[in-house]
């Protein structure tokens, strides 16, 4: 989820290496998250924190919304490249193996066919196809989504409980040029951005 | 109010047999005004409420019956398959009806989750969390038969490419081996693409539980953590979407491999290529009676007339319709080839299936199959619940029979008379028959009480008020907001309330459509 790839312990890693006390980076801003009314209010706000040059900033839904990747200024999702290659794979592996099997390493003459039917072969290599890209389709999503992931700064507000119900919200987490904790909030503000709040602590 | 502000979206003017112009509406998906919360709470509120003493006494007569199954297979694995009422001419009998009966209810789940998601059909969001319940709870009751028939079942591992220590490998020249692929990697991908449209809702219910509970702790387990997120709902949205394209046809091959096993022979009655079409439209005729008779007793009991309206049922009763006459084409091409074949033991077949000793199997299931989804050409019975439901039970009564006589009326009579047997099914295929279901109605009992069973991110998102544009409309009509441009983010702020009322205001008129 974030551009800079960590894995969710940064806190772990800051507390050896930074000097600072736990106290201190429990009180750190993490980021800042703002509540907006509706679907469209999400989207304008999308385009706007985009338009300012905001890159760690999510816009979080109980479903997902048309049209909101242009707004935020991501790029398509390239999971389909993942599924095809693990298609591909899937279905090299399961011809190969039924290959060797038949023909290499117990080779076995049955209704007087030949020992590579290739044509028997299509169901199993069809299904093996199937289910890898299966497979590359949801795992593959889980880890480009980094997910399970259990611990996140959002989670620290109350408030959010509500996105899974009926609510919109913006988050900007800390960590790129245009994270100021007054500057992030005056701007969450003037775009419509409403109950804004600091995420503190991890 | 503008024709434009109808909530379903859609609207067409069509000419009438006068030749006056009528404007046609979509018809709502979801109806009663329903809000996001509205839709949260309704469904969330079934699993979180008090268990209704109705469930506990349906879980324990579904559950006495699963039970009984189990102890029967452990007398079948103890004695053999003997204890079926199979003989030596009539190898299998109700275990593969079964297997076939229940791999076909399956294909409906998979039909509305993928095939109607291609489609852009909007409606199946109402009916496809159970329905995809419904296609794992019946594949499970599938692949149990097959896998007791094998009779020695602590070497049922020779099936898989495994390495054993007879250095053998499995004929993969073999239907039998390909059905092994193909069921197992349906109902993975199906449990996969299950769990994944689970996931937004179970997050719903996490985050309803109360705090530091256990079941808010098992739901944050199984959540994953998710937290909607648009980075998040773009690879959600793609992997949906590359999950339907491929459980297409892989739901068309499973059925297709199933119908081998008996095509791919050269018994009489079973060596025909009709075969696979003809078993996929029978399993999504069968799927979508099953979801017509689950879902018809899930409305009634939880109040789900807002969510499965008139508009679903009428959907599937004419999905009913189309497959069944598919069906019924299909018997008759079957009887018609057997005559153009020329081949006599092909015609023998036919007229033995319908005048010989099983007649009353096979006009059974021509009553059932053929001429009850025929009723759904009118209008009053496609929308009477009543009708609908017993029809629906008549076509799964139906889609059983087809496939006990596909099996047993062409092994019992084939080339040698000497050969020939009656098959007479014992207690325990009876018993077997109904613990499966047992099985699939404790399954799907527990789903019914512990998961939503209507998916809630998917009901809300075809919402008029999901869509930005429905917001934007509403601007220029009543708030004047084309005279700001975009730049009018304050008056948002002030058109809320305002576009609150009108939200309810809009909803009630378009109900009247």
């Amino acid at each position: 989820m974030t551009e800079t790839g960590t894995t969710g312990n940064i806190a772990q890693e800051e507390l050896q290496t930074s000097g600072e006390t736990k106290a201190e980076l429990l009180a750190r801003p993490e980021g800042m998250l703002a509540e907006f009314a509706n679907p469209a209010e999400l989207l304008h706000a999308a385009e706007k924190l985009r338009d300012a040059g905001y890159k760690r900033f999510d816009c979080h839904s109980p479903f997902p919304i048309h049209g909101m990747d242009e707004a935020m200024g991501l790029a398509p999702s390239f999971l389909g490249w993942v599924v095809a290659a693990m298609g591909i794979t899937g279905g090299s592996l399961g011809l190969i193996m039924q290959w060797w099997m038949s023909t290499i390493d117990y080779p076995l003459v049955i209704s007087g066919k030949p020992y590579f039917s290739y044509q028997a072969y299509v169901p199993v290599t069809f299904e093996l196809t199937i289910l890898l890209a299966a497979f590359g389709a949801v795992f593959g999503m889980f880890i480009i989504n980094r997910l399970p992931r259990y611990h996140h700064p959002v989670f620290h507000s109350d408030r959010f409980a509500k996105v899974t119900d009926d609510g919109f919200f913006v988050s900007v987490l800390r960590g790129s040029k245009k994270f100021n904790v007054e500057k992030t909030k005056q701007f969450l503000e003037s775009i419509g951005g409403k109950n804004v709040e600091v995420l503190r602590g991890y | 109010m503008k024709t434009s502000a109808t909530p379903g979206g859609t609207a067409a003017t069509l000419a009438d047999k006068n030749g006056n112009a009528r404007t046609w509406h979509e018809p709502e998906i979801i109806t009663g005004n329903q809000t996001f919360a509205s839709i949260t709470e309704k469904i969330a509120s079934i699993n979180e409420g008090k268990t209704p003493t109705g469930w506990y006494i349906a879980f324990g007569v579904a559950a006495f019956f699963a039970v009984a199954l189990f102890a029967q297979i452990g007398w079948l694995f103890w004695k053999g398959i003997g204890i079926w009422g199979l003989n030596q001419t009539i190898f299998w009998a109700w275990d593969i009806t079964n297997f076939v009966f229940w791999v076909g209810i399956g294909h409906a789940g998979t039909l509305i989750s993928a095939v109607l998601f291609l489609f852009r059909q909007k409606w199946r969001t109402s009916i496809n969390r159970f329905a995809e319940a419904m296609t794992i709870f019946a594949v499970i009751c599938a692949l149990l038969f097959p896998t007791i028939h094998v009779g020695r079942i602590w070497v049922i591992y020779w099936i898989l490419p495994f390495p054993n220590s007879m250095e053998m490998w499995p004929n993969f020249r073999s239907p039998l081996l390909w059905d092994v692929f193909a069921v197992t990697t349906y109902f993975t991908v199906s449990l996969m693409f299950w769990f994944v449209g689970l996931v937004p809702d179970l997050a719903t219910l996490r985050d309803r539980a109360v705090p530091g509970s256990l079941r808010q702790k098992v739901l944050a387990l199984f959540s994953l953590g998710w937290r909607g997120g648009n980075k998040q709902w773009k690879h959600y949205e793609k992997a949906y979407l590359l999950l339907a394209g491929i459980s297409t046809p892989l739901v068309l091959s499973v059925h297709t491999i199933v119908s081998m096993d008996f095509a791919t022979s050269i018994i009489p009655g079973w060596h025909t290529t009709i075969f696979p079409p003809y078993f996929v439209a029978g399993a999504i005729f069968s799927g979508f009676a099953m979801v017509m008779t689950l879902g018809l007793v899930a409305r009634k009991v939880y109040g789900l007339e807002n969510f499965l309206t008139m508009n679903h049922l009428e959907n599937m009763n004419k999905i009913i319709l189309v497959t069944g006459t598919m069906v019924g084409y299909a018997y008759g091409c079957e009887f018609f080839i057997a005559w153009y074949s020329g081949n006599e033991y092909e015609r023998f077949a036919f007229i033995n299936r319908a005048f010989g000793p099983y007649w009353w199997a096979y006009w059974s299931m021509i009553s059932c199959n053929v001429i009850s989804p025929q009723l759904f050409w009118s209008k009053r019975i496609r929308t009477s619940i009543p009708a609908m439901f017993v029809i629906s039970i008549f076509v799964n009564i139906g889609m059983w029979f087809e496939r006990f006589v596909i099996t047993v009326t062409s092994l019992s009579r084939d080339y040698l008379p000497s050969a020939w047997k009656y098959f007479s099914p014992s207690i325990f295929d009876i018993g077997m028959f109904i613990g499966s279901f047992g099985l699939f109605f404790t399954l799907f009992l527990l789903f019914i009480r512990h998961l939503p069973m209507i998916a809630i991110s998917e009901v809300k998102g075809v919402l008029p008020q999901a869509d930005p544009h429905w917001y934007h409309q509403d601007d220029h009509g009543a708030n004047g907001h084309s005279v700001n441009g975009g730049n009018g983010h304050g008056t948002h702020k002030n058109g809320n309330g305002q576009k609150e009322e009108e939200l309810a205001v809009k909803n009630g008129n378009g109900n009247g459509h």
